[in-house]
């Protein structure tokens, strides 16, 4: 259903919303708190819950109980609940159908990054977006979400974003600058545009690309320009490169044995990750009987999720990788033309065996190249995956998902050139009109470009954007932007599958979507983004016709009088309710290696001075996410840091640098090199590179490249709002057009310096202690219940209390380690879903981070190149559960399901239970993290989860409000709850299906059969915990060939 | 008379053959005069005002931080996941430890018949009393929610919500209530007596009445004094053995835990020796300057001293052995976490705090075995204080060592106090020092009747002397000397 | 010496000292009585709403059904309040020109919420679900007692934890038949509600009682 047109009043609010702005525009909201258009928003944004839920005009009165609580009068106290204040209830006046006060509803939406699009489906509570899920329809989800979906609600509700269309900074109106446009663009009809530049992010929206080639056709001397600064030109390029033309190509993980990832992060990021996890990990699951599983090799310069589950990973810099290609390539005779580098790199020893290995997987096998490694790469790993039979099978061809004018042709889109072009023109003067559509190129356009400069030589600039950014500071207009769940729209998946964007609810601040930004350049500039998107695919939907490749104009239209009837309206509801259009995933192309594709590879160039390797940031990606305040505090995998980033250099790089002594970088992972360590990280160096200087923290990185030191970009941002600006350092400083990604020559200079960085775990040594069990899979296929004897659990009758009994469900959770990819979704999840507080940078270096789940990283081996595993750790809802037992006041108890619980209410938080809980995943407010006050983020939480205040420990409930609420619903039919109606948080993010939760009374359920496996074991059961959450030992499949000798991966890098 | 007197002095040193719990030459009119004209003298000495003003001051941060605290949270203490105690438990523990020695004095001693315990029971107790103050201040204040630290006792509640009677800190909020009361009882019926004389030999009108009704209608007939034995006796046996009880107690909350380096069946007696050692080093930290000062060393003799450096010794040593038997079972019990606790309090980031501890409370205090050191009484003071920084060190090695490294390396972490936390130490030490400076100049500092008890005239009859064979306050037969 | 106190002293300290021991239990035993009264509950005080609506009018004498106002009370946590429309479906007719309703027409015209006064207002950490309790044969009257005899309405029940534990620990003593939950009368005379009860909490599949009384049962 359409919910923007639930939601009349917005429009009112929005108005006077407008009419305030600066710094105190939430106070100005309180200001209209008592205007009724705000209630009556209030009251739709806010569900009306009989007994727990107070109605709008108490949005005031909810802050004053909670700090009522807080500040507890003596009443409150003795009574555990106390005088309320009077409370109001505003029912609808014309109840919309389809709401029940108080139940949530899912709508399919997606949300595009980098260009491409991931299924989403998104929980609204009384027309709040407050939750999103993956949409198991969605080919890039099948259910799952990655980090930027999952804080994406966070954005929205963001008090910083910007509310008012401001012209030179002064407010000014949507009209204006219509009316503005119009008049400046009958100025460039005359020369048929010749001055009209648009520049945008990478495009997959057939709308977007419908609407731009429109203009383009009206003004034929146009142009339009793609730039992303995390773009994928290395892999069009590439492709331009083997093929002579451009291709997207999809990877079939579920087919694969045998994976080389040439510095590709495939389990992380980029399109399709989410699905790749999925698929790699199905391969991996030797569960029920199964004892094989896939093997993965794993060359790269910066440690990263998929190094961590290779089955044989070598650190090389990133210049060597296309040495280390072609000598891979040579052995699997492709015809290199005598261009077979000699092995390069200490792995070069091991290419053969690989070779072999490959070979012996024809058309089970796939070779991938990073994003990140030049065209060059990406043209050897597709002539390697022709040479292994794998097109077709591990390895599809389409058509690009990426739009481009259609002067472009097939030609690859090379968005770095096209910005180059652009910045050229406009410092040639021949740029007079310029809209920016998103991105922020002031901020994150390649150093050498000058961009703000050429930029302020436009005449007419405009930036559409959802926060008043550093690109918006340069331009005369700047148009806040609808976030995605407040905008129509649509966008491709990874293998080209379209999906409606379709809001959730109405624009907070009158933002405008990119589509109706370009509309006012057209003869219909009031035109909706609903309508724009809706006419586009009205003919294209329901006649049948899908996934033509965008590119041709909009078809005339007729306005909407189209009843259900209507096939379109059937089609465009379905594709609206399911979340993808049907049919529209592009169809795979045979196509081959152009015959001369070797004559254009260049020689390989790779030097001995020091590298720099750039990188989007993990967590905030290339600084868009800059403020978002769950990602800024969620750990980034592997350093654990938080707020900020730093230089990542080997121990070897820290020795030659005089930071740590000769020999310590041979050292095994163990306490007191780590303490060493630290010591070190933190100490800032200058970095220089081609005479661009930035001061950055060091981060000693176990198994980084030697000489090769990795930074993070989107940092340090100077207007990205409160939580953003100014975190970390600024790694575009250093960026230039030719080296994008990395590049030979940097210098070091070791400063006095130190900058406290904030890291959630400072200790990955095991410590001799059986916490992660892993195994060589051979190992396991002779004794599959090895764990058993490597931990040994104490008879149950080793307590003094009484067996609990469950006669009806009994709860628990099974974790695969190894399934788990490090990713993170699950951490985000559970901050979303459970009202979880960011607490800033101060507070996570004293060590009072609130997430209740975290991704325990753990090294085996030499800092050079250890093995790395994975461990979500939550709470264990232990059945002996030491901090019930200390807990003065019971606040923390068993409950009747085995779940230990956390009583909020009751706790007066003597933190006896965290002192004596094993694990440490007690996690309490020591002072008061909540925001009570920003009305904004009220929209945001989740009303079937008490917002904790001051004072107050807490922790995971395995998300008792869904099972509460799958129970109610169950017991209302009469029926059991089924296995899988109740999915936690965590578990629903997981792209790997790692996480696995259920009732343990009924045998034939998941979980309980995953607890049967042979690799079950709790962490830390010798204590007689006896933990409910219970872990599957990871596996690792190596190449015998390689682990019988002493391998790389064991002593030297 | 006094001619009786000496022979039968004599006669008592060779009974007791120890030196005199009393100077010779005292005389029941002497000692009452000497102690209640400190308290009954008109002009209040500058060094007291002095003193008295520097604590008060301290005093005052306390309040201040105590008042922020409650406002913003304990946030602004140090305290982090892992290291969910520190100072505050630290201190708590520290104050309870410190509030042993007088209640040990007071009530073991008594029952022992120790004679020498008279003259110093007296502001032991006080002290004891306001050490459990300060120490009662941080399990109240130290938990997040400090208005709701009632929900720690049972009572009928609209909840239907009763506490964990499980938890160790339920055992302690009855503990150290039960023993604050009692000690407050013990040490106000042991003055009743004394208030009565005050109230006798006061001029101003004003004292007259307040010591007055604080007397209780004193008049010390046998009836009284029959009654007041019996009561002293029964409150000495019931707090006898709270002494054991409340630091055992106390000592659970970390032995009841799992943690290693807290899971200790030795906690309970070495806390309860290192509560005593704590205890008497602080009584002579008092005793020391206060006989000094008012030029007591007639009442607190050298033998006073010197027994109280011996009971030092003692314990001293039963907590030096409680250190050993922990690393001992380290190694012994064969445990990951035990021997990684001890290798890391050793050698870890603490490790200054480990043998700073050793260096206070160990090694330091074993010169206590020479004679000669025993009596010098500026080394001793010495060796107290050293004492009672090594007793907090030890509490601050069990509480933040144990915790910041556990059991998953992963959540290992490190703690370091705040000026809140350091504020709100020295603080209660302010508070302590200005109850304390209160008590010496409002009330006798030592039992004047029961310092005539020990006079050698109160062995006329040559039979063990009590309180009620003694003649009544200011009596008839006070000797004409 | 002069006597500094009176003889009367020796009486008054004796009587202080047990008067003492009896005031601190008795301050005690008012501070209990208190928490339990109307002044923290707000039980039986009827709440001012901005339209005079009398329960007693529409349930009691036009004897309209709980649910077709309070629609989502069978599937949701809450209940609901009825929109505006729900009241000019009627009063579209009847009493259509009532000075009295005329918040409500000007609600109607204008788009704007009617904003009643909350009567049972739980705290904000209570998770308490309607339609469960509703399935599980719990009455409306069990609660809100007669609303039926209410011009203005008022809670009756203290809202208070024992009070839902009364019900969570022994279910059979409050509940009845499904088909009886929206009677405003009951029980009828001479009914066994005992026997019955225990009946319906098998019938019913009710929770076990360790279930009914776990804290995460309301508490998350």
């Amino acid at each position: 259903m359409n919910i923007k047109d639930t939601y009349p009043e917005l429009h009112a609010l929005r108005s006077r919303l407008e009419a305030n702005q600066g710094k105190e525009y939430w106070r100005s909201l309180e200001e209209l708190a008592e205007t009724a258009e705000f209630r009556e928003m209030l009251h739709r944004e806010f569900p009306d819950r009989a007994a727990e839920w107070p109605g709008p005009d108490d949005v005031a009165g909810r802050r004053r109980f909670l700090q009522l609580m807080g500040a507890s009068l003596a009443l409150a106290g003795l009574t555990g609940c106390t005088v309320q204040p009077t409370e109001t209830i505003a029912p609808y006046t014309r109840p919309p159908e389809g709401i029940i006060p108080g139940k949530p509803l899912f709508f399919a939406t997606a949300m595009p990054l980098g260009g491409v699009g991931e299924g989403l489906l998104v929980e609204s509570n009384m027309g709040r977006p407050t939750k999103v899920e993956g949409n198991p329809d969605h080919p890039a989800s099948l259910g799952a979400t990655d980090v930027y979906a999952q804080a994406s609600v966070l954005t929205l509700y963001d008090p910083d974003r910007s509310k008012t269309l401001t012209y030179l900074g002064d407010i000014s109106t949507w009209g204006a600058f219509i009316a503005e446009v119009q008049t400046a663009l009958s100025g460039q009809r005359g020369n048929q545009g010749a001055g009209l530049r648009f520049l945008t992010e990478t495009i997959t929206s057939p709308t977007l690309a419908a609407q731009l080639q429109g203009l383009l056709n009206e003004f034929p001397q146009a142009a339009w320009h793609q730039y992303e600064p995390a773009g994928r030109d290395n892999v069009r390029v590439g492709a331009q490169l083997a093929f002579g033309q451009e291709v997207n190509t999809v990877y079939r993980f579920e087919q694969a044995e045998v994976i080389l990832s040439l510095d590709a992060d495939f389990l992380s990021c980029g399109p399709g990750s989410l699905r790749y996890a999925r698929d790699f990990a199905a391969k991996r699951r030797v569960t029920e009987g199964k004892t094989e599983m896939n093997r993965l090799y794993v060359v790269e310069s910066t440690p990263s999720g998929t190094g961590a589950k290779a089955d044989h990973r070598w650190p090389m810099r990133a210049g060597e990788i296309e040495g280390f290609a072609r000598a891979v390539a040579a052995g699997l005779g492709v015809q290199l033309g005598g261009q077979a580098a000699q092995p390069s790199g200490p792995a070069g020893q091991w290419v053969p065996a690989l070779v072999r290995d490959l070979q012996q997987h024809r058309g089970r096998s796939l070779v991938m190249a990073g994003d990140y490694q030049p065209p060059v790469v990406h043209a050897l790993a597709h002539a390697m995956n022709q040479a292994l039979g794998n097109v077709g099978s591990t390895v599809v061809y389409t058509d690009p998902l990426e739009a481009r004018p259609a002067s472009a042709g097939t030609g690859a889109v090379n968005q770095l050139e096209s910005l180059r072009t652009l910045v050229n023109e406009m410092n040639a003067g021949q740029v007079e009109m310029l809209l920016i559509l998103d991105g922020n190129p002031v901020f994150d356009a390649p150093a050498d470009f000058n961009f703000t400069e050429a930029l302020k030589k436009v005449k007419w600039r405009a930036h559409l954007s959802l926060y008043n950014d550093e690109t918006s500071l340069i331009c005369q207009w700047h148009i806040p932007e609808a976030h995605y769940l407040e905008a129509w729209s649509d966008v491709r998946a990874y293998d080209g599958t379209v999906s409606i964007i379709q809001p959730l609810i109405a624009p907070l601040y009158r933002g405008k979507s990119s589509h109706e930004a370009l509309a006012a350049f057209t003869a219909q500039p009031e035109r909706t983004g609903y309508d724009i998107v809706r006419d586009y695919w009205r003919g294209r939907l329901g006649a049948g016709a899908g996934g033509q490749v965008p590119g041709t104009g909009p078809k005339p239209t007729t306005p909407s009088s189209a009843g259900p009837s209507d096939p379109f309206e059937q089609a465009w509801r379905t594709a609206l309710r399911s979340g993808v259009v049907p049919n529209t995933a592009l169809p795979p192309k045979s196509i081959t290696l152009k015959s001369d594709w070797v004559s254009e590879v260049g020689k390989t160039t790779s030097g001995s001075q020091m590298e720099i390797v750039f990188r989007p940031d993990p967590t905030i990606y290339d600084g868009r996410f800059a403020n978002n305040g769950w990602l800024q505090e969620l750990p980034k995998p592997l350093t654990k840091l938080t707020w900020g980033n730093a230089a990542l250099v080997s121990p070897a790089t820290a020795v030659k640098l005089g930071l740590l002594s000769q020999g310590d970088d041979r050292l095994d992972v163990e306490a007191k090199i780590e303490t060493r360590l630290y010591e070190v990280n933190g100490r800032v160096v200058e970095l220089q590179y081609q005479g661009r200087t930035v001061r950055a923290p060091l981060w000693v990185m176990p198994g980084q490249a030697d000489d090769s030191i990795t930074v993070h970009l989107g940092h340090d941002r100077w207007r990205a709002g409160r939580v953003g600006t100014g975190q970390g350092f600024n790694a575009y400083r250093l960026r230039s057009s030719n080296t994008p990604w990395f590049g030979q020559g940097l210098e070091v200079r070791l400063t006095s310096d130190r900058i406290e960085l904030a890291t959630t775990q400072r200790h990955h040594t095991l410590e001799g202690r059986k916490i992660v069990q892993a195994a060589v899979i051979d190992e396991y296929q002779k004794k599959p219940d090895f764990v058993r004897e490597e931990v040994e659990t104490p008879p149950k009758e080793h307590t003094l209390y009484p067996e609990y009994q469950y006669p009806g469900y009994k709860w628990g959770m099974a974790i695969d380690m190894n399934a788990c990819v490090g990713c993170n979704a699950c951490v985000v999840a559970c901050q979303a879903e459970n009202n979880i507080p960011v607490v800033g940078k101060e507070q996570v270096l004293r060590g009072r981070e609130m997430h209740w789940l975290r991704i325990d990283t753990y090294y085996k081996g030499a800092l050079e190149n250890p093995e790395t595993h994975f461990q979500p750790m939550l709470c264990q809802h232990c059945e002996n559960a030491p901090c019930e037992l200390v807990c003065p006041v019971n606040a923390t108890v068993h409950d009747a399901e085995g779940l230990n619980v956390q009583v909020y209410n009751r706790c007066v938080g003597t933190r006896y239970c965290s002192n004596n809980c094993p694990y440490k995943v007690r996690r309490f407010n020591f002072l008061l993290y909540q925001d009570f006050e920003t009305e904004s983020l009220k929209l945001l939480r989740n009303p079937e989860v008490s917002v904790r205040s001051r004072g107050v420990m807490e922790k995971c409930t395995y998300c008792v409000q869904r099972i509460q609420r799958a129970k109610i619903e169950a017991e209302k039919e009469d029926r059991p709850v089924r296995d899988g109606e109740i999915v936690t948080a965590c578990q629903a993010a997981c792209p790997a299906e790692a996480i696995v939760f259920g009732n343990l009374n009924d045998a034939a359920s998941r979980v309980a059969k995953l607890k049967a496996e042979p690799r079950n074991y709790g962490v830390l059961a010798d204590l007689n915990t006896r933990p409910r959450t219970t872990y599957l030992a990871a596996l690792r499949n190596p190449n015998p060939e390689i682990e019988s000798k002493p391998g790389p991966e064991t002593r030297h890098g | 008379m006094a001619k009786v007197e000496e022979p039968l002095h004599q006669s008592l040193h060779e009974i007791s053959g120890a030196p005199p719990v009393i100077e010779p030459g005292h005389t029941f009119a002497s000692v009452t005069d000497k102690i209640s004209t400190i308290v009954l003298r008109r002009r209040t000495p500058l060094w007291w005002l002095v003193g008295f003003g520097l604590s008060f001051t301290l005093a005052m941060v306390l309040f201040y931080t105590i008042g922020y605290l409650v406002l913003t949270g304990i946030g602004i203490w140090g305290n982090n996941i892992p290291v969910g105690w520190a100072f505050d438990i630290i201190n708590f523990v520290w104050w309870i430890g410190i509030g042993h020695a007088g209640t040990l004095i007071s009530a073991i001693l008594l029952l022992l018949r120790q004679q020498w315990r008279t003259s110093i029971n007296r502001f032991a107790e006080a002290m004891t009393l306001f050490a459990v103050a300060c120490a009662g201040l941080y399990p109240a204040l130290h938990t997040g929610r400090p208005w709701l630290d009632y929900w720690l006792l049972p009572y009928p509640n609209t909840m239907r919500m009763w506490p964990n009677f499980r938890s160790p800190l339920i055992w302690d909020v009855f503990a150290v209530s039960t023993y604050a009361t009692v000690s407050l009882l013990f040490w106000y019926t042991g003055l009743i007596p004394d208030l009565a004389t005050l109230r006798d030999r006061t001029r101003r009108r004003g004292a007259k009445i307040i010591y007055g009704i604080l007397a209780m209608g004193w008049r010390g007939s046998a009836r009284h004094w029959h009654r007041y034995e019996t009561a002293y006796l029964l409150l000495a046996g019931l707090s006898t053995p709270l002494v054991l009880s409340v630091h055992t107690v106390v000592s659970f909350d970390f032995a009841v835990g799992i943690v290693p380096g807290w899971h200790a069946t030795i906690f309970p007696p070495y806390f309860v020796a290192g509560a005593i050692y704590a205890g008497f080093a602080m009584v002579l930290i008092l005793a020391i300057p206060l006989r000094k000062v008012y030029g007591l060393e007639g009442f607190i003799t050298m033998r006073h001293l010197r027994n109280m450096a011996k009971i030092m010794l003692a314990t001293g040593l039963i907590v030096a052995y409680g250190y050993m038997m922990e690393s001992f079972m380290a190694w012994y019990s064969g445990n990951t976490y035990e021997a990684f606790m001890i290798r890391n309090r050793m050698t870890g980031p603490y490790w200054y705090m480990y043998w700073m501890l050793i260096l206070f409370n160990v090694a330091i205090p074993q010169v206590l075995w020479v004679r000669r050191f025993r009596g010098n009484v500026p080394l001793l003071f010495v060796v107290s204080l050293s004492v009672s920084i090594g007793m907090w060190l030890e509490r601050y090695v069990i509480i933040v060592t144990s915790l910041h490294r556990d059991f998953l390396p992963s959540s290992w972490g490190m703690y370091s106090g705040t000026r809140w936390d350091y504020a709100m130490f020295f603080g209660s030490i302010g508070l302590f020092l200005s109850l304390f400076f209160l008590f010496i100049r409002f009330l006798p500092m030592i039992s004047i009747f029961e310092m005539r008890t020990i006079l050698p005239q109160a062995e006329v009859a040559g039979e063990k002397p009590t309180a009620t064979r003694l003649p009544e306050t200011g009596g008839p037969q006070e000797s004409p000397a | 010496m002069p006597q500094i106190f009176h003889r009367s002293t020796n009486t008054i300290s004796r009587v202080s000292i047990f008067g003492g021991a009896f005031f601190i239990l008795a301050s005690l035993w008012v501070l209990a009585e208190i928490n339990r009264s109307s002044y923290v509950t707000q039980a039986f005080v009827a709440r001012q709403q901005p339209v005079q609506f009398s329960h007693k009018h529409h349930v009691g004498d036009d004897g309209i059904d709980c649910r077709y106002c309070h629609t989502s009370v069978e599937e949701s946590a809450f209940a609901g309040i009825p929109p505006t429309k729900t009241c000019m479906n009627c009063h579209a007719q009847i009493f259509a020109s009532s000075p009295y309703l005329e918040p409500v027409r000007e609600s109607w015209r204008t788009g704007r919420p009617i904003e009643w006064v909350r009567v049972h207002d739980l705290p904000d950490f209570v998770y308490f679900n309607h339609s469960i309790h509703v399935k599980k044969g719990v009455g409306c009257s069990t609660c809100h007692g007669r609303v039926d005899l209410m011009p203005l309405t008022w809670q009756v029940a203290s809202l208070q934890m024992e009070w839902c534990l009364g019900c969570h620990r022994e279910p059979e003593r409050f509940i009845r038949p499904k088909e009886k939950v929206f009677e405003m009368v009951w029980p009828p005379a001479n009914y066994n509600q005992l026997e019955v009860g225990r009946r319906l909490v098998n019938e019913y599949k009710l929770q076990d009682r360790s279930v009914l009384t776990s804290c995460s049962t309301c508490h998350r």
